[in-house]
């Protein structure tokens, strides 16, 4: 591990203790969303177009009501008129009305899978036959699939309300075109002595969480409403939910199920509205559980991409300009994280000139989810191939290559205000240091790839209450929906804090009426902002235990010190008191003690990873074989290293996935021929090594505890990693995604081709 | 749609009876017939591996067999895995290693794992990576998975060890 630049000495954090949710999840205890059944429950399902572009004419429902066991069926008509405007809600800004429209498609259906109408029956098995009893008219419309299909004179509009900030009223697939620029670009390139010019394509890829969505809804009589759904964010499902409905926020409860996964796709709605629609016209509770073909249609996923990247560079090994142009699919509706990854595409680097052209495009898919690190993969796959070959050229080592040119702390971000402290140099020099890297690779087709990556991470709001129990033990309320193992980080917060051993302290995710209002789980923020709150209200707990210490020992509060987890009377021989003892004493010095606490964090720490992989290529059938990983991340401060290990090699499996297998893949008519886990093909644990990991501890000087927050980062580098690594073994520049068997085979069969063309000529 | 069945089957150790539909997957009747919710669905294709239960000691996703189908045999699911609220030693690996995230495929590469352990106590890491390839997981990149399977089996050698060295 690399040095710490947390010198403080802690006791519970930077341990490995069991996750308090541990014993429920290896036995099957845990109580996932799907999991939930209530009395004279119903389920449902929901009709999905089988075109990608098509005006509905008319739906008709009546023999699908006749069906014995069907209860009712609700389509767009159902649904209240949403407004149409912008509105932040976590990492995503939202249009209620195109909210709406992706709920239950109004009058057009804008992709294969699109929502049309849901049913609830006695049975899911009803509810589905009752499915192909409703009769849809549609007027079907040429697709559009590509963001070039999409911008070409003439291509058929999606959104006919939809303008831009620059074509006036004129309709368009193009939502929004975003600008960021620095410097004099032909300056910048008339210095360099290398310039390297590239277009990148990436394939649409999706999430993957094995839960699919879900959502049991409960309405009652008194106009209120339950949710039980597996979410990242029970508080942004509640006020989503309540736009799509027409219903007061206060009027909704969500209680948050144990999550099977989200990476960011589980931070919008698809089912909840539909569960409390079906509720309120049935009297009844209505669950429904997406099948995994509707989680790949319909939910998620993240663009696909057309990125062009111009670099110049010195010989010294100098980058000097950067020309960027990129077009996101953002899906049926406006909001692809395309700023983001404008944002981030050469943010580990000090590049004087610049000028990042940035486009957000609508085409006939989903509409596309947050993924881990939104929108920075695919940037990242084309600027950090294009820095591979810039080093090469200059020939400088890779990591050397970055180093040279890599932020640190004072640096200009792309948006100008200074880095504060990070560690992206330090991510190079502990891959640098590593074993790995030293290690000699041999070997045939063998090759060693580099790359690196930068997130900005969140910082939001959050709640947390520390409750101290009569025993002297403690709860920790918050309102984060653990997704990776954050009950634990908040356990190991409150305890270290307060002095109690981990086991005495047990974490909670409360539900929207009983915690104050948590932003998403999303953005790398629980460990940073959570933690916060719960660091402050375990603080507000321990001024209150000093309190209640001095009037015991009638003493002043400032005469009182908590250290240890025990509390000391300060100056003469009064014999240290621990919680425990204290305990039983709160009803008689003011009642129980709970500590408070909400933040809307700032300080946010940003995320640098680089990781390092060795492959293997067959060059008779394109397979590329990962032989070794290991990856660099800086997580400021460690709470829990092993969940901090999880998180980097989850995302790093993500990455290899993305960069080798993973692809939407649409027939002509904008069907998708691949809804299933058999042909959109995410990495087994044969396909994988085991991937080392470097926790790199540069604190943030923005967390009271020097937390980065680490959830996202490590997806950024691994797919240019991979082509650095393929190019290095068999030669070839791989410039789309996936880089599967069939598309690298075209590419080595070209290059050989290529090689002997010029070898003959020779 | 027809009527339900009357199907006797052991599971986890227990005699029962119940009833369910033909077209009902045995997942679907485990889960909302039995109320045995430890067993997941993730795809109801046998992509997953989410659903794998034991049926006469071989794993077997239960989504792609029928609740009628399950007459006589002997089911294990996750929840038949502690014994008397005595975790298994596989339980205890996977959280000593923090081999899960968010738990969802948790209960499917629990079983896979004890079914490869019960045939091959000494496996190598590409015998557990090979006997878990039908099991998908999304969060963890499968390096803590199969480090907690590889110390399972050796803590269960050097267990029998034991037991040969006190006999």
């Amino acid at each position: 591990m690399a040095e710490s630049t947390t010198t403080r000495d802690f006791k519970v954090i930077g341990t490995r203790p069991i996750r308090p949710d541990g014993v429920d999840k290896v036995t099957g205890r845990a109580k996932f969303g799907a999991d939930y059944a209530f009395p004279g429950m119903l389920h449902g399902k929901v009709l999905r177009s089988p075109h990608a572009h098509a005006i509905i004419k008319s739906i008709k429902i009546d023999k699908a009501l006749k069906l014995p066991g069907v209860k009712a069926i609700v389509t767009s008509k159902d649904l209240p008129a949403a407004e149409n405007k912008l509105e932040q809600s976590g990492e995503m800004t939202v249009n209620p009305m195109h909210l709406s429209m992706n709920i239950l498609a109004h009058d057009k259906v804008l992709y294969d899978g699109h929502a049309i109408a849901a049913v609830a029956a006695t049975s899911p098995h009803i509810a589905e036959e009752a499915l192909r009893l409703i009769e849809v008219e549609y007027e079907v419309l040429p697709p559009v699939m590509t963001v070039d299909a999409a911008t070409k004179p003439g291509a058929p509009i999606l959104l006919k309300d939809l303008r831009n900030n620059e074509e006036g009223d004129k309709p368009t697939n193009v939502a929004q075109h975003y600008q960021f620029k620095r410097g004099d670009i032909a300056a910048g390139f008339k210095a360099a002595d290398y310039v390297i010019e590239r277009e990148f394509n990436t394939a649409m890829v999706h999430q993957g969480y094995i839960e699919p969505h879900n959502a049991v809804g409960i309405y009652n009589s008194d106009g209120q409403a339950t949710i039980y759904c597996s979410t990242q964010g029970a508080f942004d499902v509640r006020s989503l939910s309540a736009q799509v409905l027409g219903m007061p926020v206060g009027k909704i409860k969500v209680v948050p199920a144990e999550i099977g996964g989200g990476f960011g796709g589980k931070t919008t709605i698809y089912l909840e509205p539909l569960s409390v629609l079906l509720s309120k016209k049935t009297g009844a509770p209505v669950k429904l559980v997406m099948s995994r073909s509707e989680v790949l249609r319909a939910s998620g996923p993240t663009p696909g991409s057309k990125i062009k990247v111009k670099m110049g560079a010195t010989k010294d090994g100098k980058l000097v300009a950067a020309e960027i142009w990129m077009a996101y699919q953002a899906g049926a509706f406006p909001g692809s994280p395309v700023a983001a990854g404008a944002l981030c595409i050469i943010a580990p680097y000090t590049i004087e000139n610049f000028l990042i052209d940035a486009y957000d495009v609508v085409v006939n898919r989903p509409k596309t989810a947050a993924y881990r690190a939104p929108g920075t993969t695919q940037a990242a796959f084309a600027s950090e191939t294009v820095i591979d070959e810039l080093a090469e050229k200059c020939g400088i080592d890779p990591i050397d290559f970055r180093i040279k040119n890599g932020v640190k702390e004072g640096a200009p971000q792309v948006l100008g205000p200074p880095f504060k402290r990070i560690g992206f140099i330090q991510t190079c020099e502990a891959i640098k240091n590593s074993e790995h890297y030293k290690s000699k690779l041999t070997g045939k087709f063998r090759g060693r790839g580099v790359a690196s990556g930068f997130w900005f991470n969140a910082g939001m709001q959050s709640s947390a209450t520390v409750n101290i129990h009569t025993d002297g033990t403690a709860s920790v309320v918050t309102g984060s929906p653990d997704i990776g193992g954050s009950r634990a980080s908040m356990a190991m917060i409150t305890a270290e804090v307060l002095g109690l051993p981990v086991t005495d302290v047990r974490p909670i995710t409360a539900d929207t009426d009983s915690i104050g209002h948590t932003d998403v789980t999303a953005g790398s923020r629980v460990t940073f902002a959570t933690g916060m709150a719960v660091y402050e209200a375990a603080k507000d707990a321990e001024r209150q235990l000093i309190e209640r210490a001095a009037k015991v020992w009638e003493k002043k509060p400032d005469e009182v010190e908590f250290r240890g987890g025990m509390l000391h009377a300060k100056g003469n021989g009064v014999p240290p008191m621990s919680i425990k003892q204290l305990a039983p004493r709160f009803a008689r010095t003011g009642g129980p003690i709970t500590g408070r606490a909400s933040v809307n964090a700032r300080g946010v720490g940003p995320g640098f990873a680089t990781t390092v992989v060795d492959v293997e290529v067959d060059p008779d059938t394109g397979k590329v074989q990962l032989l070794r990983c290991t990856v660099a991340q800086d997580a400021g401060k460690a709470i829990h290293p092993s969940y901090v290990e999880g998180q980097m090699q989850g995302g790093t499996a993500q990455g290899i996935g993305w960069a080798l297998n993973e692809e939407y893949f649409y027939d002509d008519n904008g069907t998708l021929r691949n809804s299933g886990f058999l042909d959109y093909r995410i990495p087994t644990c044969l396909d994988l090594p085991m991937i080392e990991t470097i926790i790199v501890e540069e604190a943030n000087p923005g967390h009271p505890l020097g937390v980065r927050g680490v959830g996202e980062v490590s997806i950024v580098p691994p797919v240019a990693a991979v082509a650095n690594a393929i190019y290095r073994a068999v030669g070839v520049r791989m410039t789309q995604t996936p880089m599967s068997p069939p598309k690298l085979l075209k590419a080595i069969l070209k290059h050989r081709g290529a090689t002997q063309h010029s070898a003959a000529a020779d | 749609m027809s009527k339900k069945t009357l199907v006797e089957a052991t599971i986890n150790g227990e005699t029962v009876e119940f009833l369910c539909e033909p077209r009902q997957s045995l997942l679907e009747t485990l889960r909302d017939v039995l109320e045995l919710t430890g067993s997941k669905e993730g795809c109801l294709t046998g992509d997953c591996g989410a659903c794998t239960v034991l049926v006469d000691g071989r794993p077997v996703c239960s989504c792609l067999m029928l609740g009628v189908e399950a007459q006589g045999k002997n089911i294990v699911t996750v929840e038949g895995l502690a014994i008397n609220g005595v975790l298994h030693v596989l339980q205890n690996k996977f959280l000593e290693h923090a081999a899960l995230q968010c738990g969802i495929c948790t209960p499917g590469f629990l079983i896979s794992a004890k079914s490869l352990l019960d045939r091959n106590p000494k496996p190598t890491e590409h015998e557990v990576r090979y006997a878990l390839a039908g099991n998908l997981c999304r969060c963890t990149g499968y390096d803590k998975i199969v480090k907690a399977v590889l110390d399972a089996a050796a803590d269960i050698r050097s267990q029998g060890e034991g037991k040969a060295a006190a006999r």
